[in-house]
Formats: C-alpha cells, sequence, structure tokens
C-alpha cells in the first residue's frame, strides 16, 4: 500500500501535464461487440488512481488507458468478468474497486444500511403501537388563552 | 459627509481602504454576535423585556457589517486589487466581469464569507419576520443563530482571512480555475449555501425549543417554512451543481456520489424528513422529540458538508495533514454544536410529551414510514461517504467507495419510497382502512402498470430498469393528481374541477413536489436504461449515422476567446434528409492557468438530448468524436424544478402568512409558559 501511495505521487503531475485524452478512445474499442460491452462494464467498477472519484471508463488520465487496454487485453485473453477484476486488484490493490467488497471489515459498510432501516423499522413500529393503544388525554401544557389562540392558527 | 472629515480627505485614499473596511466590519460583526449571543438569553432566561430586545436590532446590524465586509470583498475582486493575496490567486484582469464576482466564492475563504453573510441574511430575516413569535423564543433562537455565527467568524478571522495582503503586488492574477467558469457553477454556491445555512434556522428554533422545554403546533408552523425555504434552496442548488456537471465535464454525466455531493445531499434528505415530519408536530402534536433531532442533525449535516468539503480529509487523508488548523476548526465546530445539541436533546427530550393518538393506518405512520426512509437513506450515503475514511484509520485497509456501491445501496430506499409515496399521501389522519383509502388511487396503480407494460414491450433489451422507473413515475404522478382531486371532495364532476383550483397552495405544493419525485425517478431510470453512445473517429464531411440523425464533421477551426484558445467543431445534424441544427463542441485551452477544458455541444429536445463531445485530432487525418443519445434529460431537470416550486407553493400558502403577519395583539398578553 505504501508502495502504491509514493508511486502515486509522481503520476498524478503527469496527468495534470498530459491534459486531454479523452475517455475510451476509438482505437481502444474491441471489434467483438460482446467482449467490449463486458469490458464497459467492468470498466466502469474500477477506480482511475490517479483521479477523484472517476471511474477508468470516464477518466481522462493515461493510467486510465492504460488500465482500460489491460481490461480488454485479459477479456480477450479469454478471462471470465471475476478474474479480469482479481487481476487488477491483485496489481493495484483493493482501492482500485468503487463497489466494496463485503469481505472482512466492510460487511459493516454493507449491513450498515439494511441494519439501521431494520432498527428504525422496529423501533418507529413500537412508537406507532404506544401511539395506537395510548390512552386519550386532555391538552395539556398549554393555557386557555394559547389553546384559542392555536385554534384561531389552525383553523385558516 | 465630506466636509465633516475635514480637508485631509482623500476620496482615492479611502478607496484603496475599502478591503481594510471590510475586514473592520467583519470584527465589528463578530463582536456584535457575541453580544447577541449571549445577552437575549439571559434576557430570556431572566424575562428581562429589555435583554430580550437586543437580539433583533443586533441581527440586523450584523447583517449590516457582513454585508459591508463581503461587499468590500466583490470590489476588490472586481476592481482586480491584486494586492490582496485572494483575489492574487483566484482571479485575473482579463477575466469576464460576471466570473470575477463569482471568483468571489470561488474559493475557500471568499465561500466562507458567503456562508457567515447568508447566515446572517437568514438571521436578519428571522427577526424581521419573526415579528409574532413569543418573545422567549425570539430571542432564544436569535441567541443560538447569533452563536453559530461567532464560531464561523473565529473561523474566518484567524484561519481563512480572505482580507489579507500581498507584500509585494504582483501584476496579474493567476486565474479562476477554467470549470468553474460557468454560468451554472456561478450560482450554484450561493444557492447551496441558502440550502444549508438556511438550515441553522430550524436547528436554532430547535435548540431554543429545548431550552425552553416545549414544542408545539406553533412552534412547527414557525420552523416550517424556514425548512422548506432552506430545501427549496438546496434542490435549486443541487440542480444546478448537477446540471453543471452535465454541461461541463464532457461526459454528460449528472450524479457521481463524490464526497462533495454527498455532502449537499445528505442534508437535502434530512431536511426532507424535517419538512414532513414537521406537519404531524403541527396538525397532530406528536413525533415531537424525533423532530427536534431532525433539525438538529439535518443543520449538523451541514456542518459535516462543510467540514468534508473544506477540510478535503475526504479527498485525501493527506489533504487533511497539509491544513490540519481549519480542518480541526470546523472538527470543532461541529462537535460544539451538533454534540451539544444532542447532549441538550438527550436532556430535555422526555419533556416533549407526544398527545395526538393514531392508528398503525393512518396519515400520522405513513410520515413516519417516510421519515425512516429518509433518515436510513440519509445514513447509508453518510457511511459510504466516510468509509473510506474509517476503513483506513480503523481497519488499515485503502479502499474506494463509489457510484457502484451508492446506486446498489440507496437506490433500494428510492424504489421504496415512490411505492409508498402516493399511499400514504392520501391515507387520512388519525385511523385509516387501506382498502378504503386505497380505492381512488386504482385508476393511476392501472394507468401506471399498462405503461410499464408497455415500455417493457417496446423496449429492445431486456432490462427492467426503464419499464420499473416508469411505472414509479406514473404512480407518483397520477397519485398525485389523485390526491388532488380527492381533496376537492364529493360532488358533481364540474364542482370539484372548479374547487380544484380554490385548494390551498400547500396542497398544490405537496401535488407538485411529489409529481416532481416521479418524474425525476423516471428521468434517472430511463437515463440508465435507454442512453446510447457512439465513439469513433470522424472525418470531415463524412457523414454517420447515430440515433436516428445523420451527423456531419464539417470543419474544426480555431476560435479565441475572451481568455481562452478553443478548438471548435461544426457537426450538422439532419434528419429525414432535413437540417436540423449545427452544433459546436469545443476543446478550450485557458490561456492563464494553460488548462484544457471540454465544452460539449447539447441540442436539447424534451424526449432526449443529442449531446457532441469534440475529442483529440488523430494521426491519419479526423478527430475523435463522441455522440450520445440521452434520453429524458429534460425531465430530470423538469422534475427536480417540480420538487423546488413545489417546496415554493407550499411556502406561499395562507396559513404561513397568516402565521406571520398577522394578530399581533392576540399574542402580546400571553406570558411565557
Amino acid at each position: 500500500m505504501i508502495r502504491l501511495r509514493k508511486a502515486m505521487a509522481p503520476l498524478i503531475w503527469v496527468v495534470m501535464l498530459a491534459g486531454a485524452v479523452w475517455a475510451v478512445q476509438p482505437d481502444e474499442v474491441l471489434d467483438d461487440p460482446v467482449l467490449e460491452s463486458r469490458a464497459r462494464e467492468i470498466s466502469k467498477e474500477l477506480r482511475c488512481l490517479v483521479c477523484r472519484n472517476e471511474n477508468i471508463d470516464e477518466s481522462n488520465a493515461d493510467l486510465a488507458r492504460d488500465l482500460r487496454l489491460l481490461v480488454r487485453e485479459r477479456l480477450v485473453a479469454g478471462d471470465s468478468d471475476t478474474e479480469v477484476v482479481d487481476y487488477v486488484v491483485d496489481r493495484f490493490g483493493e482501492y482500485v474497486l468503487l463497489r466494496p467488497r463485503t469481505g472482512g471489515s466492510n460487511i459493516l459498510l454493507w449491513a450498515a444500511g439494511p441494519a439501521a432501516l431494520g432498527l428504525a423499522l422496529i423501533m418507529s413500529g413500537l412508537y406507532l403501537r404506544r401511539r395506537s393503544l395510548a390512552p386519550p388525554r386532555h391538552a395539556g401544557g398549554l393555557s386557555a388563552q394559547e389553546e384559542a389562540r392555536l385554534k384561531e392558527i389552525l383553523k385558516d | 459627509m465630506t466636509k465633516a472629515i475635514g480637508r485631509d480627505f482623500d476620496p482615492a485614499y479611502t478607496l484603496a481602504m475599502i478591503v481594510e473596511f471590510g475586514h473592520f466590519a467583519l470584527i465589528l460583526a463578530a463582536f456584535t454576535a457575541m453580544v447577541q449571543a449571549v445577552v437575549p438569553l439571559i434576557g430570556a432566561h431572566n424575562r428581562w423585556p429589555g435583554w430580550m430586545a437586543v437580539a433583533r436590532p443586533a441581527a440586523g446590524l450584523q447583517f449590516f457589517f457582513t454585508g459591508l465586509s463581503f461587499g468590500a470583498l466583490t470590489y476588490a475582486f472586481v476592481t482586480s486589487d491584486f494586492t490582496v493575496q485572494l483575489v492574487n490567486l483566484n482571479s485575473h484582469s482579463l477575466k469576464p466581469v460576471l466570473y470575477k464576482v463569482t471568483g468571489v466564492w470561488g474559493n475557500h475563504e471568499g465561500s466562507m464569507l458567503l456562508w457567515v453573510f447568508i447566515l446572517t441574511l437568514f438571521g436578519a430575516c428571522l427577526a424581521w419576520f419573526g415579528g409574532n413569535l413569543p418573545p422567549g423564543l425570539r430571542a432564544r433562537a436569535l441567541s443560538v443563530q447569533a452563536a453559530v455565527g461567532v464560531a464561523f467568524y473565529g473561523f474566518i478571522l484567524f484561519t481563512s482571512n480572505p482580507f489579507e495582503r500581498m507584500s509585494v503586488a504582483p501584476l496579474d492574477g493567476r486565474g479562476l480555475n477554467p470549470i468553474l467558469q460557468d454560468p451554472g457553477l456561478a450560482l450554484h454556491p450561493p444557492f447551496l449555501y441558502l440550502g444549508y445555512v438556511g438550515l441553522s434556522v430550524s436547528f436554532s428554533f430547535a435548540i431554543a425549543a429545548l431550552i425552553e422545554g416545549r414544542v408545539d403546533a406553533a412552534w412547527a408552523r414557525w420552523v416550517r417554512p424556514w425548512t422548506l425555504a432552506a430545501w427549496v434552496f438546496l434542490t435549486f442548488g443541487i440542480v444546478l451543481g448537477s446540471w453543471w456537471a452535465y454541461s461541463e465535464l464532457g461526459w454528460g454525466g449528472i450524479w457521481f456520489w463524490d464526497p462533495v455531493e454527498n455532502a449537499s445531499f445528505m442534508p437535502w434528505l434530512l431536511a426532507a424528513a424535517l419538512l414532513h415530519s414537521a406537519i404531524v408536530v403541527e396538525k397532530r402534536e406528536a413525533l415531537k422529540s424525533w423532530t427536534i433531532l431532525l433539525a438538529i442533525l439535518a443543520f449538523g449535516f451541514s456542518l459535516i458538508g462543510t467540514f468534508l468539503v473544506r477540510s478535503g480529509v475526504i479527498t485525501s487523508v493527506h489533504a487533511f495533514a497539509n491544513d490540519p488548523e481549519r480542518g480541526v476548526f470546523i472538527l470543532a465546530i461541529l462537535a460544539l454544536f451538533t454534540g451539544g445539541g444532542l447532549v441538550l436533546f438527550a436532556a430535555r427530550a422526555s419533556a416533549m410529551e407526544a398527545k395526538g393518538i393514531f392508528g398503525m393506518v393512518s396519515r400520522e405512520s405513513a410520515l413516519v414510514v417516510n421519515n425512516v426512509l429518509l433518515a436510513v437513506s440519509c445514513f447509508v450515503v453518510f457511511v459510504g461517504t466516510i468509509w473510506p475514511l474509517v476503513s483506513d484509520i480503523f481497519f488499515v485497509r485503502k479502499l474506494s467507495v463509489g457510484a457502484p456501491f451508492f446506486d446498489t445501496a440507496f437506490t433500494p430506499f428510492v424504489v421504496a419510497m415512490g411505492v409508498i409515496l402516493p399511499v400514504g399521501a392520501i391515507l387520512p389522519w388519525k385511523r385509516a382502512r387501506l382498502g378504503k383509502a386505497m380505492r381512488p388511487l386504482i385508476p393511476a396503480l392501472v394507468l401506471a402498470l399498462g405503461l410499464a407494460g408497455l415500455a417493457w414491450a417496446m423496449q429492445s433489451g431486456r432490462t427492467l430498469l426503464g419499464p420499473v422507473g416508469l411505472f414509479l413515475g406514473a404512480w407518483l404522478v397520477f397519485g398525485a393528481l389523485t390526491d388532488l382531486y380527492t381533496r376537492t371532495g364529493r360532488g358533481a364532476r364540474g364542482a370539484r374541477l372548479r374547487r380544484l383550483a380554490r385548494l390551498p397552495r400547500a396542497d398544490w405544493g405537496k401535488a407538485v413536489a411529489h409529481a416532481g419525485l416521479g418524474v425525476t425517478i423516471f428521468a434517472v431510470a430511463g437515463l440508465w436504461a435507454w442512453e446510447k453512445e457512439d465513439i469513433r473517429v470522424a472525418f470531415a464531411n463524412n457523414p454517420f449515422e447515430f440515433a436516428g440523425y445523420e451527423f456531419t464533421l464539417e470543419r474544426v477551426r480555431d476560435v479565441q476567446g475572451p481568455n481562452y484558445r478553443s478548438t471548435m467543431a461544426d457537426v450538422r445534424l439532419r434528419r429525414d434528409g432535413r437540417d436540423v441544427t449545427v452544433l459546436q463542441p469545443e476543446k478550450r485551452v485557458y490561456s492563464v492557468s494553460n488548462t484544457p477544458t471540454t465544452e460539449a455541444a447539447i441540442h436539447y429536445r424534451l424526449l432526449r438530448d443529442i449531446y457532441v463531445v469534440l475529442g483529440d485530432a488523430q494521426l491519419g487525418g479526423g478527430y475523435t468524436l463522441r455522440s450520445y443519445s440521452k434520453p429524458l434529460t429534460s425531465w430530470l431537470w423538469i422534475g427536480t424544478l417540480m420538487m423546488a416550486l413545489g417546496g415554493g407553493l407550499s411556502l406561499s400558502d395562507r396559513r404561513y402568512r397568516v402565521a406571520a403577519g398577522g394578530r399581533k395583539a392576540a399574542i402580546r398578553g400571553v406570558p411565557a409558559q
């Protein structure tokens, strides 16, 4: 990981200087439309390592182009989608994945939403039950004047 | 005036001092805020009317001072005063005047000044329009508002002073980042800040209510318009940013789940939740403590957003280390106000007893479900946004969380919301029978299912995305229409239609906003499902077919802009042998920074946009040309603007004006309890 960070520092400058090379180029496109569309789908899940939150499919960076070509090379060589992704992750680390894997500590990330939803539903269910069972009670806390004022406002 | 100052008065000297005046005005504003934060609070506690009365003029004075300060910085930018470091770093004499002005907030220091300027604007509005608030509540709310101000004045004056001079004035400035030179982005930050900072009013009301220890229907009615206004501004700001990305970034993306975008989206979600829960407090005196909590959290997320964007901690942990002073300062502000608010909440929330009784199936419970979905989806975005940081620090795992994660984790919430919304919106208050309430919705449901089936049959691919999006969109739009129609009561159709026009604006606002959500969902799904793309090397006058049009690259020429050089192509679009339009995509190089940008050319149409981007010249002649057919993009803007418009309509409802303006006499005699 540390090696990667160090390696990235000069690359950032290269990209900034290299300027305009725009996303997928015509010469990168594979002849086989099925392979090409698989390449596009994979590319959308891989991060351009030197960019800010861009996938390699949309990125203008040279490094992204290299990765796009690498993905296509592996596909032509007969790799499955997972094998291609594994290959890229082996070389560049987990950082390259825009969709984090579910294993290890990432289980917290993926479970956060469903767990929070479950918890919220249980809590709100209990709240609703309490409210539907609560005995009706007369308004308290407001003075007679305030009640009158409130009624006046709510009438509109 | 001149005479009074004396004969030494020299206008030129005074003009040169404007920047210093601005700096001084900001310091004065800070002192005013300190007074406003303390005196009215003590006054409210001891019921001293004189002390409480300090709040209103102080709020006006603060606004006056920050206005002066902001004006002074704008003056420095417009006159290109490069002795001011900020102007030097972010402006250039050759820049068009519009971008000289917008350059004021196109940087850290200036944008923070805009932040406090808007904060004081809201404070002043609260003072001016809060005429019928109980004096205690108003004094406390204005105090809290000022306390937030003090923190941010400190932040600006101690870590981010925009008025710093340079010892040696350079001849010219370094220019504004070219991709920021766009009208959409120029107006994006002010609207976003109006939204972020607008939530500070809800926050102040929440804290004031906690201090007073009571929340009632009237409180909710006072808070709701402010939240509504903030939400409308936030919606508009987010749409502007999205439109900017679409037209400027060069591949027609609209939303990237970037941390900076998420920073604005999280408060938007919570503000939407708050809008809805405040209705329950207003109408039914339930969900009180939850509403207070939401008000604290919504502003908390505005602060988190400011922290994320301003500290750079998310883009890179190392960026934070480069400028820890600012990051730590904002973190402290965040901890103070959110943490303090939550502690106060924990201590006082139990005092907020609910009064309304309602069944498991009722409008109230539907709004609870709305809040659950909005709040949990906000939580999902939050976890996804900070996960790279958390993972790096606690698990030593450096990873990315990008669009694919958010698409997967967030979309189910949108679908659930879309399915439930029309039913929830039509359920009666207190107690309802689902079957009976659903009956008027049957035509809407049938129509939506029919349309979805039609889309399924007609589309070429077998993706479910488009049909599901169309179903949700149609269900929401027809559901909103049904909702409006059922509001007209019983009777002959003609009479009901006439009554439609006389429905309260709030009813119209609700229907328009809900239909807008439907249109937005449909547009996003359509864009995902039916977008087409063509990448090729195009040769001059060598036509090709794409998306039903004949494209011809006619020529490519060099054009000199005011502060850039451009390579511009003429791409002619023909359909059925007739000319449609000539698109002119560009590649620009801004002379000052030498940065290249792409300017896509867009043929806007109701059903789909044609989007053309010019690439590089190829060795064998010809240019790379990327063409996209982007279905329903216009619907996205229409849908989101409908949501904002719905909020605006609701805001203009008579009951808020009545509550805000008239019958002051009635409240005067009421002692604070």
